[in-house]
């Protein structure tokens, strides 16, 4: 007890010690540490890296500097919420988790503290319906429209008609790997392919039974729901049964360059869809050298600029300014708060012609949010992963999913949310 | 020189079997016990309710119950983490199921459904001892944290497999929930912990717990002497889970609102329950705090020290906290194999001595 009340007051005169500064700030929930570290770091650092050329090149955003706090979450929802708490009395304007079962536990939270959270592509997919989740946004794509791009891209592949395919789902068996079978049963159903899902325990370093059930029943396309550690490991047994890699397909966060080093040449053909392009060959990274990396101020080991995960860092963190920029516009100041943050998220346009002038022509999709739709088209692309040259590459445009399943599957389950909770959906016209 | 039995007269015999002879250590209690109730709850942050005193008393609660089952009664149990699953569904299925009921009784009732569970799961310790138990009990943990995966009426078939809490309130005050204010959510774990802390000191010191430190020291002795094996061993598995399971219930309830069971309720949760009863001190109540004090403050003291004060980047004070952490508890252990506790136990003697020592 006479140990607690110490903590406490060590505690309390550190928090105290922490200054207040009138700074645009977006706390960043990274973890570095733990076995989600290798999909971690490089999206921390590219999400770091975005704001500190905003910093040193125009100055902030409208002319106010932005701060990035870090604080280490290394994947656990306990320090998430402990790292929630830490920062939020900060005068925090977004979060972003990078963690489904982190987001799961903020939803509520936010809700009830006004701030936004964006959940890029992960988390809850039916906060897309912006009626019932106000302050949570998962523009530009979500997991249900992953299950339909990577269906559609077998689609393709068989001229339409997949009926009678096997396909496989191996999924981490958390709420993240959980998130698309609801879908998938339904395109099963829809196209007429059979639809197994195989789960793996976290952090999945021991997959052999799933192979081996993988090996047995020949599915003709696994796809795969892997995040960390598991990826890695689901690319090398794929390769150890000689499944043939261009019909294993990993969602975006199953497709960065560490989940195929490892597997080495083997891994040449391993597919993984994404929401934006990959590769460093956009101006903005001539920016980022010139103001970030040759000033010494790139963020953890400077190492990552330009891998897949640090792209999608950097696109949150544009997405991110982006909104800041339009929130600052409608309520015509600079210093905004999160209730404005969240005017501007809801009323973000991304077009060709604004990521040109950002220096990231093609990088992602155009698109819009709006006060009903808060997940954006979902559109999303399938790159492929060369050993050889050791790059990933866009085989297919930017295609939109299936929105007649998903958006019954939407209304479905944020209907399920709203009833739970008590809440009234809002008007949104 | 004010810490003696000498000038302190017990004239009845209730006040000679207080669980604090020394009218020092009362009143240092009373004060303890004061502070936590009246002065905490006004200075109060979110931040400090949400990431450091609920997750201790929580921990304290289950650090309690794994204490009267490994420490009073000698039966190793890796098993903490999935009774505090069962705990925590049990709270959720009630809660969903009879939205009227207080949320205490569901917090209570999640505590009965795991005693009866731990009692199921501890029948096996009647025929194995020592190591084989403790791979009977992690067998539990396995089993029961697969058991909540798999069947999907555990968390209501929702998409994700998540159970969420809804809002519940006490007088009024909501304590679950996002909208609960971290007064309310503090005192309340606080009443239970008192509670809880309170029976299992006067149960160890009972009848009951003299029967389980029996079997503890010499279990053939304590059979010849008169305890029987069965009751002493079941009924430590069932209080010892009751008290997990109320832990449970809170930690997910009030604590982290919203968890999904392997995440929350792993294997390591278990290994961190046995830990704080380790470093804290066996057989020991205050050593159960003590332990749950030092698990729990440690990393968010060490972390806000290093990346709060003296501005580290994130990685390295992570890192440097499992190091800090790891020496610290070896140093402890060295200085002291029994924990927390004992240490407490030294002071306390070297003080009634003080100021003559021989």
């Amino acid at each position: 007890m006479k140990f607690k009340t110490l903590a406490t007051a060590a505690i309390a005169s550190v928090m105290a010690a922490s200054p207040v500064l009138a700074d645009l700030v977006f706390p960043s929930l990274s973890y570095r540490t733990g076995p989600y570290a290798a999909g971690g770091i490089p999206f921390a650092d590219g999400y770091a890296d975005y704001f500190t050329l905003l910093n040193e090149r125009d100055g902030g955003i409208g002319g106010i500097e932005v701060r990035v706090p870090e604080c280490e979450t290394a994947y656990n929802t306990e320090k998430g919420v402990e790292c929630y708490e830490s920062t939020k009395g900060d005068g925090a304007l977004l979060y972003q988790p990078l963690s489904t079962g982190i987001t799961y536990q903020l939803i509520p939270k936010v809700s009830e503290d006004k701030i936004p959270l964006h959940t890029m592509g992960y988390g809850r997919t039916s906060a897309a319906n912006g009626k019932v989740f106000e302050w949570v946004f998962n523009y530009p794509a979500n997991y249900w429209n992953g299950a339909s791009h990577a269906v559609n891209h077998v689609l393709d592949l068989n001229d339409g008609d997949i009926s009678g395919k096997k396909i496989a789902l191996v999924y981490h068996n958390s709420a993240y790997g959980k998130e698309p079978i609801r879908t998938l049963e339904e395109l099963s159903a829809k196209h007429g392919f059979e639809f197994t899902p195989v789960a793996v325990d976290h952090p999945g370093q021991e997959q052999k039974s799933q192979w081996l059930q993988i090996r047995r029943e020949r599915p003709d396309y696994v796809f795969m729901w892997g995040w960390g550690v598991m990826n890695q490991v689901a690319v090398q047994e794929a390769a150890n049964i000689r499944y043939p890699m261009e019909n294993f397909i990993g969602i975006w966060w199953s497709g960065s360059e560490n989940d195929v080093l490892p597997a080495s040449d083997s891994a040449t053909g391993f597919k993984a869809l994404t929401f934006h392009n990959v590769g460093s060959d956009f101006p903005v990274f001539d920016d980022i050298q010139e103001h970030v990396v040759d000033k010494g101020l790139a963020a953890g080991a400077g190492d990552q600029i330009g891998t897949v995960l640090y792209n999608r860092g950097l696109y949150a963190a544009m997405l991110a300014a982006e909104a800041a920029r339009k929130a600052q516009e409608i309520h015509g100041t600079a210093e905004i708060t999160p209730e404005m943050m969240r005017d501007g998220m809801e009323a973000l346009e991304i077009t060709e012609a604004r990521m040109g002038e950002l220096g990231m022509p093609n990088f992602g999709p155009s698109f819009n949010v709006t006060c009903d739709n808060h997940g954006g088209p979902g559109l999303g692309a399938v790159q492929q992963w060369d050993a050889a040259t050791g790059k990933w590459s866009l085989i297919s445009e930017f295609g939109p999913s299936d929105a007649e399943v998903i958006n019954a599957l939407i209304e479905e389950d944020s209907g399920a949310y709203a009833a739970e909770n008590n809440l009234t959906p809002r008007d949104c016209n | 020189m004010f810490y003696r039995e000498a000038g302190d007269f017990k004239t009845t015999y209730a006040a000679d079997a207080q669980t604090f002879p020394i009218s020092f250590d009362r009143w240092r209690y009373y004060l303890v016990v004061g502070v936590a109730f009246l002065i905490v709850p006004l200075f109060l942050t979110e931040y400090m309710a949400s990431a450091v005193l609920i997750p201790f008393l929580i921990w304290s609660i289950i650090a309690i119950g794994l204490n009267i089952l490994t420490g009073y009664c000698g039966q190793v149990s890796l098993g903490t983490g999935g009774f505090m699953a069962v705990g925590a569904y049990a709270a959720y299925k009630i809660m969903t199921a009879f939205p009227d009921l207080n949320i205490f009784f569901v917090v209570i009732l999640g505590g009965v459904v795991t005693a009866i569970v731990g009692l199921l799961f501890g029948l096996p310790s009647l025929r194995i001892k020592g190591f084989y138990l403790a791979v009977a009990t992690l067998a539990a943990q396995f089993f029961l944290v697969w058991l909540f995966n798999r069947v999907a009426w555990f968390y209501n078939y929702s998409a994700s497999g998540q159970i969420s809490a809804p809002e519940r309130s006490v007088f009024g005050y909501a304590v679950t929930g996002p909208a609960a204010h971290a007064s309310s959510k503090y005192l309340f774990c606080l009443v239970l912990a008192f509670l809880l802390a309170w029976v299992a000191r006067n149960l160890t010191r009972g009848r009951l717990g003299r029967s389980w430190m029996a079997i503890r020291d010499m279990d053939i002795a304590a059979e010849i002497i008169g305890v029987n094996p069965l009751r002493a061993k079941l009924s430590a598995f069932a209080v010892s889970s009751f008290f997990v399971g109320v832990g449970g219930a809170l930690f997910f309830t009030v604590y982290l609102g919203a968890v999904e069971v392997g995440e929350a309720f792993g294997i390591q949760k278990s290994f961190l329950a046995l830990f704080m009863i380790i470093i804290g001190g066996l057989g020991s109540i205050f050593g159960s705090f003590a332990g749950a004090a030092f698990i729990v403050l440690m990393p968010v003291l060490l972390k806000n020290i290093m990346v709060g004060g003296f501005g580290w980047p994130t990685d390295i004070a992570a890192h440097f906290e499992f190091i800090i952490l790891g020496g610290l508890i070896i140093i402890f252990l060295i200085a002291e194999p029994h924990g927390l506790a004992a240490l407490w136990r030294t002071a306390k003697e070297k003080l009634r001595l003080w100021p003559f020592p021989h």
